[in-house]
């Protein structure tokens, strides 16, 4: 939503881009030489945890984008609480208001991590992308930089500041 | 009171015996971070933000506690205290589970704004994710365990300034807590006066107002000096 935030800049954006993979376009497999992808959200599941190594395998740049891909934010609120399996039996047995039971669809429900990690706890990561969310400006700032080529820098409370 | 003339930064700068460096920099305009340093209180040297060098002395010395010395030659901002300074911000941050977008001092933080101005993007330290308590037994503030930086401004408030010492630390290392009384629930504290001058201190959410909710938590810890001088004019 933040992203939208870059109102008629997009229409700019898209001249020097190519979208080839979001969750929101109907792409089935992350696409080889990717230059740029900006990573949303932390590493919390076994699909997660498939995907973001094929991004990393296949991607150039890759942007850690927003606190939950950079710290785990919010996401990681479970990890002081330890393994999911006694969470989820609290979750969906004991305070189901109905006959409770713990999804288990191998194949289409992924299974949970031990722990939710951000995403350089798995991967290198190439920039990081702090905000909850991105303001649109910060985003702008760094796609700008990146487009442009060369080091990217991002400092002060309008470009790094978390939350 | 004698002067004492010595260098900061290549800049000659003078200040009175017995002042410490970080007190002689903020007089001529010099920045040096701090954390657990609270004007009004005694300095601790806990947090080590304001760690300087200084020429001739093989450790490096925490600017709130150290006196200056005439002729010492005091750098402030080099490559390794920027780095050692950043590494301090990121094991705060690795060491309790700080979630600055759900946080009551969002926007209004001091740990938040260190990162800012140390330049950390992400902590490169594994996050501890400890299971810290949060106390809302008091009818009227809360302190939540998890957001806690260990800086001992509520305990030195609340000992030099209101004069109840309800505050205190318990335990070591990493299960080190900020504790009330006999480390019992705040709400159960019979030395406790409400007076929330811990609240105004603390430089984080640790510590807030009960009712507040994200970014609202907004506090003037200069406070704490306004009351010590206007009391120190008064007796």
């Amino acid at each position: 939503m933040s992203f939208l935030d870059l109102d008629e800049w997009l229409f700019e954006l898209a001249r020097h881009v190519e979208l080839v993979y979001s969750p929101l376009a109907d792409i089935k497999a992350y696409p080889e030489h990717v230059d740029v992808a900006l990573v949303e959200g932390a590493v919390a599941n076994a699909d997660n945890l498939h995907l973001i190594r094929q991004v990393r395998e296949r991607t150039r740049t890759l942007i850690a984008f927003g606190d939950c891909a950079v710290t785990g934010n919010v996401t990681a609120l479970r990890n002081p609480l330890g393994a999911p399996g006694p969470i989820l039996q609290t979750l969906y047995v004991e305070r189901a208001d109905m006959s409770g039971q713990i999804p288990d669809a191998p194949g289409i429900v992924p299974a949970l991590l031990g722990r939710v990690l951000p995403v350089h706890a798995v991967v290198p990561v190439d920039l990081y992308l702090p905000g909850c969310p991105p303001p649109a400006p910060r985003i702008r700032a760094a796609l700008e930089q990146i487009l442009a080529g060369g080091e990217v820098l991002l400092a002060g409370r309008e470009m790094i500041k978390f939350g | 009171m004698a002067a004492r003339t010595f260098t900061i930064n290549d800049q000659l700068v003078s200040g009175r015996e017995g002042e410490t460096i970080l007190e002689a920099a903020r007089e001529n305009g010099i920045y040096i971070p701090t954390l657990c340093h609270l004007d009004g209180v005694t300095s601790v040297g806990a947090c080590r933000m304001c760690l300087v060098e200084i020429e001739g002395s093989r450790t490096l010395r925490p600017a709130c506690v150290t006196q200056v010395v005439e002729g010492m030659v005091v750098h402030t901002d080099t490559e390794r205290l920027r780095n050692y300074r950043r590494i301090i911000i990121e094991l705060l941050f690795a060491e309790r589970n700080h979630i600055c977008a759900v946080c009551v001092a969002n926007g209004h933080c001091e740990l938040q704004n260190l990162a800012i101005a140390i330049g950390m993007d992400h902590v490169r330290f594994d996050y501890a994710f400890p299971v810290c308590e949060v106390d809302i037994s008091h009818g009227r503030f809360g302190i939540d365990h998890n957001r806690c930086v260990l800086c001992t401004r509520c305990v030195r408030v609340c000992d030099e300034v209101e004069g109840v010492h309800t505050w205190d630390i318990a335990g070591r290392g990493a299960d080190a807590r900020v504790i009330t009384d006999m480390r019992q629930p705040w709400g159960e504290s019979t030395s406790c006066t409400s007076c929330g001058k811990c609240l105004l201190a603390c430089p984080t959410g640790a510590i807030f107002r009960r009712g507040a909710t994200v970014s609202e938590m907004e506090r003037d810890p200069t406070k704490i000096a306004f009351i010590v001088a206007a009391r120190d004019q008064r007796w």
